[in-house]
């Protein structure tokens, strides 16, 4: 039977096959700490700040003022302060340990990036400073926009969009500018996006009023040329790709695929969220692609919980690179400036299709981003992306055998596995990835990419050690050979020791419970 | 007396008269699993063979039903879009999608009959 915390929640520690632990007083596991949610923490009265009285005062807010209690939890300084840190000790994340979920590249995130980030000239500006005063900060942007031009071969760059389905979306628009000044707007319908790309691509070309149509994937996990070449007309607007795809491969016949879009007279749009495997070796550029999307919180580090938030800009070819958007910075004879305006964008030139966002991007992330090429350099970054490669290969090689890989190595930057291993075991890839949470490893990516049963993706990134790698591979070594022998109870009850046990994700999903009630009607404020 | 007709996407259509009725086999929701949300055309839509008629959206995966045949909209299952379990239940009946007025059965020659589809689904175990 489990035990009840003191706000009646099930600490649930199993203390039958595993763990081998009792139930607490308290439902804390020693270190572990058991945490109410902060509304469970209210103590009326109590408050951070001492506030002196108010002076008399004559209220204008008529109908307007609130009637009844906003509701907001009352608790003391040190209260918040023990609840956030025991709700983040509960997170795993790679300042932790590896955590090789597979298209996420989940690498370090160097401490030099937050010195420089948190220097006073970059953290504290506006972006509503006059120009003069932030000419180092546009410098950096400036400066940004040269490696991303660099490193992908490609003339145009846009640095606003906020994450990669945002730079997915600036990407297509382009392209639909570019077709509407060519008067094909209304001809070009059609978005060719492989079966096996990242589900934000058809997504984006739905959200844009395109039709979304798929190409299937050969036997060895790439686009099938045939099919796609058959589905080429003079109705398609663009193709939308990853290289190296989801499968963790490298589209063999890129360079024909761009041709052929090219001869089509449609647009190569590429999602970039697999640079890391690239970076330094490949320009895109050179591949044909007019338009690619960058995530600078994986290629560059600051990954998810890496010190905040995304940034996708994106990159552009010469076809497309006026039509990219509002604002971008010029250099000139007074200094750097931004194009701000249609006006200004006309007298410099361009044509952009207009602004994704109010301000100018992810400040903090292109300092990061920055901060890691120029730290790495050039020959750094061609090692970053040698590395990724080389630990992915390593994994796939060492586990081939003990799991079952869909598709003959080498991979690029992610290895991937299907079920076949799990065969007639009774475990499958969710409850093999939970077993892994009790081995204190965040799971890889399950379940995607579709093209395979039960997929299984690791991505190790360059961050990892061999020894990191090794017992890595050795903990799933011994997570299937259990799976084999029978073990069965070690996977479909996990986790066992976590601070929650397995959730229900089926009634998650069906029966939302989105909103903490209190559990008895709130009294009237005194 | 009606006859039911499966494509190789795992959706199912029983034909009545003129009415097709079009759901996702038992196969395809055992490969799903527990479905936890389905988005259903509106009545009066047509609907061409090979087009998107539903969505599907289980824990594992989110996917489109594509109908197996050609025609207007009749009806939709009100059932399956709030409880989406019943879909896992009784995927060949209970848990049907959409109902269409045929336009052109020829279409449904071109579709496996339940010996065919029982053989490709042995294909892909």
């Amino acid at each position: 039977m489990s035990g009840m915390n003191r706000q009646g929640r099930p600490s649930s520690i199993d203390n039958t096959a595993h763990g081998g632990t009792h139930s607490t007083f308290t439902g804390n596991k020693a270190l572990e700490l058991e945490e109410p949610l902060l509304f469970e923490l209210d103590n009326p009265g109590a408050c951070g700040v001492d506030f002196d009285e108010p002076e008399p005062f004559t209220s204008r807010l008529g109908s307007f003022e609130r009637q009844g209690r906003i509701g907001l939890a009352s608790v003391s300084e040190p209260e918040v302060v023990r609840h956030f840190v025991r709700l983040s000790s509960k997170n795993y994340s790679i300042d932790a340990g590896l955590y090789p979920l597979g298209s996420c590249t989940m690498k370090h995130n160097p401490r030099l990036n937050e010195k420089m980030a948190r220097l006073p000239g970059i953290g504290d500006v506006h972006p509503l400073q006059p120009q003069q005063t932030v000419q180092g900060a546009l410098e950096l942007m400036s400066e940004l926009a040269h490696w991303l031009k660099e490193l992908t071969g490609m003339p145009g760059v846009a640095l606003s969009p906020k994450a990669g389905a945002h730079g997915e979306l600036c990407g297509m628009m382009a392209i639909r500018a570019a077709l509407t000044a060519r008067g094909e707007d209304d001809q070009r319908s059609r978005v060719l996006v492989p079966e096996s790309a990242h589900g934000t691509n058809p997504a984006t070309a739905a959200l844009l009023g395109y039709k979304v149509d798929a190409i299937p994937a050969t036997k060895d996990g790439r686009v099938d040329l045939e099919a796609f070449k058959a589905k080429l007309g003079p109705d398609v607007a663009a193709i939308m790709l990853t290289n190296p795809n989801t499968c963790g491969l490298f589209e063999r016949d890129i360079v024909e695929i761009a041709d052929a879009v090219h001869e089509a007279g449609a647009y190569f749009y590429c999602d970039g969220a697999n640079f890391n495997a690239i970076v330094g070796r490949v320009r895109p550029g050179d591949l044909g692609v007019d338009a690619m999307h960058i995530n600078l919180h994986k290629t560059f580090s600051t990954p998810h919980g890496g010190g905040g938030p995304g940034a996708g800009p994106v990159v552009f070819s010469e076809a497309l690179a006026p039509f990219a958007p509002l604002p971008y910075v010029v250099s000139g004879k007074d200094g750097f400036r931004i194009v701000e305006t249609e006006e200004a964008a006309k007298a410099d030139g361009t044509q952009p299709f207009g602004r994704m966002t109010a301000f100018h991007g992810q400040m903090g992330m292109f300092v990061r981003a920055l901060a890691y090429m120029m730290s790495h350099g050039s020959d750094g970054l061609r090692q970053v992306a040698e590395d990724a490669v080389l630990n992915a290969n390593y994994v796939l090689a060492s586990l081939k055998d003990d799991m079952s890989a869909p598709f003959e190595g080498p991979c690029m930057h992610e290895a991937l596995f299907d079920d076949r291993f799990l065969k007639g075991t009774g475990v499958e890839t969710l409850d093999f990835a939970k077993a892994m949470i009790d081995e204190g490893y965040h799971p890889m990516t399950m379940y995607f990419p579709l093209v395979v049963h039960g997929a299984l993706l690791i991505e190790p990134t360059e961050t990892e050690s061999k020894q990191s790698i090794d017992l890595f591979i050795a903990t799933l070594k011994d997570l299937a050979r259990a799976a084999k022998s029978n073990d069965k109870d070690r996977f479909t009850g996990a986790p066992y020791m976590s601070p929650r046990r397995r959730l229900d994700e089926t009634a998650a999903a069906r029966k939302p419970v989105l909103r903490w009630a209190p559990p008895m009607p709130a009294q009237a404020a005194e | 007396m009606s006859d039911i007709r499966f494509t190789d996407q795992h959706e199912w259509v029983r034909v009545d008269g003129d009415i097709a009725t079009i759901g996702i086999t038992d196969y395809a929701q055992e490969q799903l699993g527990d479905v936890v949300f389905v988005e259903l055309p509106e009545v009066g839509k047509d609907i061409a063979a090979g087009d998107e008629a539903a969505v599907v959206e289980s824990v594992k995966a989110a996917s489109e039903v594509y109908s197996p045949v050609s025609g207007e909209v009749v009806d939709v299952n009100g059932d399956i879009e709030a409880t989406p379990a019943g879909v896992n239940e009784d995927a060949m009946g209970d848990g049907w999608f959409v109902k269409l007025r045929l336009s052109n059965p020829a279409e449904l020659d071109k579709l496996m009959d339940e010996a065919a589809y029982a053989e490709f689904v042995e294909g892909l175990q």
